[in-house]
């Protein structure tokens, strides 16, 4: 019986982002422990002995506990080196073009996807306001640029660190998905013929899907 | 090896104090001078698309993201001096945990924060206060998570120096040493203790004395 367990809940991008990388490793035996964000399960005493910030995920390997789901990637990348999807390419070279754009993706893509998502989809569920139109435009503006250099990058390259799939790629999936199908800010991407393709390619993968089926069940969970 | 920075940038710094953990210095420093918009001229585009300093050279691969050049510093040289990523998996994990923690918690209160009182007034802007405070006021939240954290863990990852420390280092320099507004880390006892601990280490005294010599 396997010892994994992720705790967070599937509406949450950061804790997909966590499953996918799991199903891309062919790894299915875990637990996904519930801790709801809409009840403030994340602030219980209990919880943040597990992760001092109150956010999920939190990864739990026997006694072994790590939080922040880019290195709980890295983590269960490595661990199971030996199947599923070769995470990290073949080479050093490989290696390190992978931990470039997944350098991009925290600090240049996720930050402005995330505000645009946020704004849309999130302001007035959890603070109980109205979308700021004027946060959502800058946003938009910043990440049509740095998707431009996307454009570029993929006319040369299937995939974001060369010509194989990565946890570059990997990473951008889940809060891409809710710009695309939550937010509804799709035109960021099918006006980007390149773009486009590899979003259909990277969220076609069967880890991805899979994981919209327990985002999906997660839904009709109420 | 090539880096192309300027010695007081911050994330040119990260990878130049991460060379010099590394006892590495067989690099050269090529200046890509942002006052006069070097970072934006087509052929360094070529190296960088997003415009952005600093750049690897090593031999015939480029790289850009100082974390990313950081990471491939610490193992190209792994045989040699510090070990940034401790000693077995799960020390590696921990690394990785604060390292994602400094990108996604830690820099995004204390950027615009150095922006502010440092950069800005550079160029004769004066400092926004609302930006000020409201960072301030999140940093030293972030902080207390820290304090709590290194009253029981002498650095962030364990009991050893690791990437996750040295990566703190080129903001916080810049806030405490640089703008003088150090308080919401000398404020804290053990996370003072951690910034004086780290802040002392032969490496980034050698790399702060270079960047502030060419501010």
């Amino acid at each position: 019986m396997s010892s994994l367990k992720v705790y967070g809940k599937p509406y949450s991008a950061n804790v997909t982002r966590v499953l996918t990388t799991l199903a891309e490793k062919n790894v299915d035996d875990y637990k996904l422990v519930p801790i709801d964000l809409l009840t403030g399960a994340n602030k219980t005493p209990e919880y943040l002995k597990l992760q001092p910030f109150g956010q999920i995920p939190a990864f739990q390997d026997g006694d072994f506990t790590l939080y922040e789901s880019r290195a709980i990637a890295r983590y269960i990348s490595d661990k199971y080196e030996g199947q599923g999807t070769a995470l990290f390419g073949k080479t050093e070279r490989e290696k390190a073009l992978v931990n470039q754009w997944l350098e991009v993706e925290s600090q240049n893509y996720n930050p402005s996807a995330r505000k645009i998502v946020f704004e849309c989809v999130f302001a007035q569920i959890l603070e109980g306001r109205p979308t700021n139109e004027a946060v959502v435009k800058e946003q938009l503006e910043k990440l049509g640029k740095i998707l431009d250099v996307y454009e570029a990058q993929l006319t040369h390259h299937k995939y974001l660190a060369g010509d194989f799939f990565s946890l570059a790629d990997l990473a951008h999936i889940p809060v891409t998905n809710n710009l695309i199908n939550v937010a509804k800010k799709g035109e960021l991407f099918s006006s980007r013929k390149h773009l486009n393709a590899w979003w259909e390619d990277i969220s076609s993968r069967p880890s991805w899907q899979k994981v919209l089926q327990i985002i999906q069940a997660g839904q009709q969970q109420k | 090896m090539k880096v192309y920075g300027m010695p007081y940038s911050t994330c040119t710094v990260r990878v130049l104090t991460t060379l010099a953990e590394k006892d590495e210095e067989g690099y050269e420093i090529v200046p890509i001078d942002l006052q006069v918009g070097a970072h934006k001229s087509p052929e360094f585009l070529k190296l960088q698309p997003f415009g952005a300093i600093p750049v690897l050279q090593d031999g015939n691969l480029t790289l850009f993201e100082s974390r990313a050049i950081a990471r491939y510093v610490a193992e190209k040289f792994e045989g040699k001096g510090t070990a940034l990523f401790g000693k077995t998996v799960e020390e590696r994990a921990l690394v990785n945990q604060w390292l994602e923690v400094e990108s996604h918690s830690f820099n995004p209160l204390i950027e615009p924060l150095v922006v502010q009182l440092v950069f800005a007034p550079m160029r004769g802007k004066e400092p926004v206060e609302s930006v000020v405070k409201d960072h301030t006021y999140k940093l030293e939240k972030l902080l207390d998570i820290y304090e709590a954290h290194l009253s029981e863990n002498k650095y962030l990852a364990g009991d050893f120096f690791s990437l996750a420390d040295l990566s703190h280092i080129p903001y916080a320099f810049y806030l405490i040493n640089v703008a003088k507004k150090g308080a919401p880390f000398t404020s804290r006892k053990h996370v003072n203790a951690w910034w004086e601990d780290i802040s002392s280490r032969p490496a980034w005294k050698k790399v702060a004395a270079l960047a502030l010599t060419k501010e």
